[in-house]
């Protein structure tokens, strides 16, 4: 997309901000026990309050309320909507929007509610839906996208307000579509982001072009002959600074590893496990290691690593279970 | 040789800027707070301050902090490295310059907006290129980029290597967190938390879990130092420094030392650990009470193995039997620590230190504090300092 279709595209998902999803209707049952049972047992909430009728009668409210948290479900479609589809709303629309521009990525990302008065069983909650607010595009972890957001009210039959729920979905760029998308359109490419390069200077830059190339080398004192990583510009053992460099055969062993789960930097893929490795040459290396579940990574576990190329910018050492 | 130290050197006032996540103010307000503060804790005015000594991390200037407090003219300013490895080694600084009649009065200070600035858990970037940078263009590209992932790393095979599970470490959090809410002044006051919520916290780096894991936090902290004779005609008790230690030990890299035979282990602290008793005469035994850098919960655990309070691997048993309790071998973190009071990078854990000496903590256990432990970061060159009362 280049900048005048991204202008084009953003006028037209920007139009559907204050659209109404849906007018103020009410749920097709009343609040109702067997319903707040239900929930309750999934959800695995036992508070008495929404199931124990004698306990709630004690209690300072009087009487069972439902979960305040249940406040959207009850509006909600059942069976029709998974047998025959949605009908078409603003909502619906948006997202056909989004797909057609090679928006096809999904994620609910955060849902939030405030309430503002308990209802019992009985009463009967509507809801009414717009369409509150849509980012700027952002780069994100899953890839380039933008977050929307509804807004649903909650009312009672006398017109009082029940609640609000916001929920922020995130519509974007799958990374195989996201790569196809700046081939077809390369002059204002999105950029895409890219693992956070190391700088190279004086003692490092060699060792990070020969990894461009596809090898890991690894440095060793000419003098007495010994092995170091990182590389320095002196050797500690012997102070010579005459060095030359093996290739590493990238046999190796973890001696200890841990899955990074949070924050989720850009341009890195999860899972993603890092190791300190055992080379088979005896020094150590950091390096992530892929081709198997993150549970299975342990301490002593055997791999063999090879060069690979991660992203566009980026080649570096991945170790697999040997 | 042993440094000529003992008790040359005392911490007459402490101080702490309220902590907060959105201080609102610039990391110079907090500095100059947290010192006046400690001032007047000490009964010293901003004209009383020749020397001042702080974190190479820090952004407050000592000629701005000088400026902005009314200090006159100064004959020492001294700085330490290694982010939290500095906490005691502005201590260090102090001593030396108190010591040596290079200075009479010390301000040792660290203030940080570290969680509406700059946070440390967005990682380390590759923007400059500079020896620092260099070093962690060796984890970056992998995405070994934040303090919890290198710790986990540590962490991961330590566990491995003692057999010590996730139960001592949910003593080390618990236990700061009972304290922590117990303090006014903590940021989680009034927050407990019990073994299911913290089993069910998010998952930052393997096995570190949310709880695991110190805040990021607004805030400064200060202390003030200057000499026995001086301090006897102060307004506070004396807290002397009877001995204070640093040390970077062999093969030591900022965080990452990866590549050292056994790597599950922190020798410079075991190293520093040696340095300071030897110095003050003391041994274990005579620690009453510790404040033990926690900017991780397993960190604690290696630090008490490394300070000799049990052997190694013995750690885990040892707080499940309730040694860090306020009725405990060693009440430790009585403020909540930087897991659940702030992390002002250790210096309020040196305030605290202080306090437990005094008999003034919040937590002030049962006992007689004649003396308390008080220790920098690990993973990087770091120390501790033992303090006792000045005229025990």
């Amino acid at each position: 997309m280049n900048e005048e279709q991204q202008q084009a595209f953003e006028d037209l998902i920007y139009s559907y901000v204050g659209k109404v999803v849906c007018q103020r209707m009410p749920a097709k049952d009343a609040v109702n026990e067997p319903m707040i049972r239900h929930w309750a047992e999934a959800i695995g909430d036992n508070n008495p309050a929404y199931s124990d009728p004698q306990w709630a009668a004690d209690s300072q409210r009087g009487k069972m309320i439902a979960p305040p948290a249940m406040m959207y479900s009850w509006g909600q479609e059942g069976f029709p909507v998974v047998a025959q589809g949605r009908t078409p709303d603003a909502q619906s629309e948006l997202v056909e929007r989004f797909n057609e521009n090679g928006f096809f990525g999904t994620l609910g990302t955060n849902v939030k509610q405030e309430y503002f008065k308990e209802v019992g069983i009985g009463d009967t909650v509507y809801m009414e839906m717009v369409v509150d607010n849509i980012s700027e595009q952002k780069a994100t972890g899953r890839g380039i996208g933008y977050f929307f957001e509804t807004l649903a009210t909650f009312s009672d039959q006398h017109g009082d307000p029940i609640g609000t729920q916001r929920f922020r979905v995130l519509k974007f760029i799958p990374p195989a579509e996201q790569a196809a998308a700046s081939s077809s359109d390369n002059d204002e490419a999105l950029e895409v982001p890219t693992r956070i390069a190391s700088p190279r200077g004086h003692d490092n830059k060699w060792w990070w072009d020969a990894c461009d190339e596809g090898k890991v080398l690894i440095q060793r004192c000419k003098n007495c002959q010994t092995l170091r990583h990182p590389p320095r510009p002196m050797c500690g053992e012997c102070q010579s600074m005459e060095w030359d460099s093996i290739e590493s055969t990238l046999a190796g062993e973890v001696l200890s590893f841990t899955e990074l789960h949070h924050p989720k930097i850009p341009g890195y893929q999860y899972p993603l496990v890092c190791a300190v490795i055992k080379l088979a040459e005896g020094t150590n290396l950091v390096a992530n290691v892929v081709g198997c579940e993150p549970e299975a990574v342990h301490i002593g576990m055997q791999l063999q690593g090879k060069v690979e190329q991660i992203d566009a910018k980026t080649m570096l050492p991945q170790f697999y279970p040997a | 040789m042993v440094a000529n130290i003992k008790d040359k050197a005392v911490i007459v006032g402490v101080g702490n800027t309220e902590f907060s996540k959105n201080s609102g103010v610039s990391e110079l307000s907090l500095a100059v707070q947290a010192i006046k503060t400690a001032l007047d804790d000490a009964g010293l005015t901003p004209a009383d301050v020749d020397g001042m000594a702080t974190f190479t991390m820090d952004t407050s200037d000592e000629i701005e902090v000088a400026r902005a407090l009314g200090v006159g003219n100064m004959s020492f300013y001294g700085r330490a490295h290694y982010g939290g490895g500095a906490a005691t080694s502005t201590l260090h600084q102090a001593t030396m310059a108190v010591a040596t009649g290079m200075a009479e009065t010390v301000v040792c200070y660290r203030a940080l907006n570290g969680r509406s600035g700059h946070r440390f858990s967005g990682g380390v970037s590759g923007d400059i290129t500079t020896a620092d940078a260099i070093h962690w263009g060796w984890y970056m590209p992998y995405g070994l980029l934040t303090p919890a992932s290198w710790v986990g790393m540590f962490t991961q095979r330590w566990m491995h290597n003692t057999g010590i599970g996730k139960d001592a470490l949910y003593e080390v959090a618990k236990s700061a967190r009972d304290y922590g809410a117990n303090n006014p002044a903590a940021f989680f006051h009034g927050q407990t938390f019990d073994r299911a919520e913290y089993d069910a916290q998010r998952m930052i780096s393997t096995p570190l879990q949310l709880f695991d894991c110190c805040q990021e936090s607004d805030g400064g902290s200060a202390v003030i130092v200057t000499t026995p004779e001086r301090a006897r005609d102060l307004k506070q008790p004396g807290v002397a420094i009877r001995g204070v230690a640093q040390c970077a030990a062999k093969d030591q890299e900022q965080m990452t030392s990866f590549y050292r035979d056994e790597f599950a282990a922190i020798p410079e602290m075991e190293i520093a650990a040696s340095d300071a008793y030897a110095q003050s005469g003391l041994t274990a035994a005579d620690i009453d009470a510790a404040v033990i850098y926690d900017a991780f919960s397993p960190i604690v655990l290696w630090q008490l193995e490394a300070w000799g309070f049990c052997g190694a691997g013995e750690s885990g048993d040892f707080v499940k039997d309730g040694a860090l309790r306020r009725d405990g071998r060693l009440p430790t973190n009585t403020h909540g620590g930087q897991l659940s009071e702030a992390y002002i990078h250790g210096v309020n854990g040196i305030v605290e230190a202080t306090r437990l000496v005094r008999g003034t903590s919040v937590n002030q256990p049962d006992k007689t504090v004649n003396h308390a432990l008080v220790t920098s970061g690990v993973g990087i060159p770091t120390g501790g300092a033992v303090l006792g009362k000045l005229d025990l």
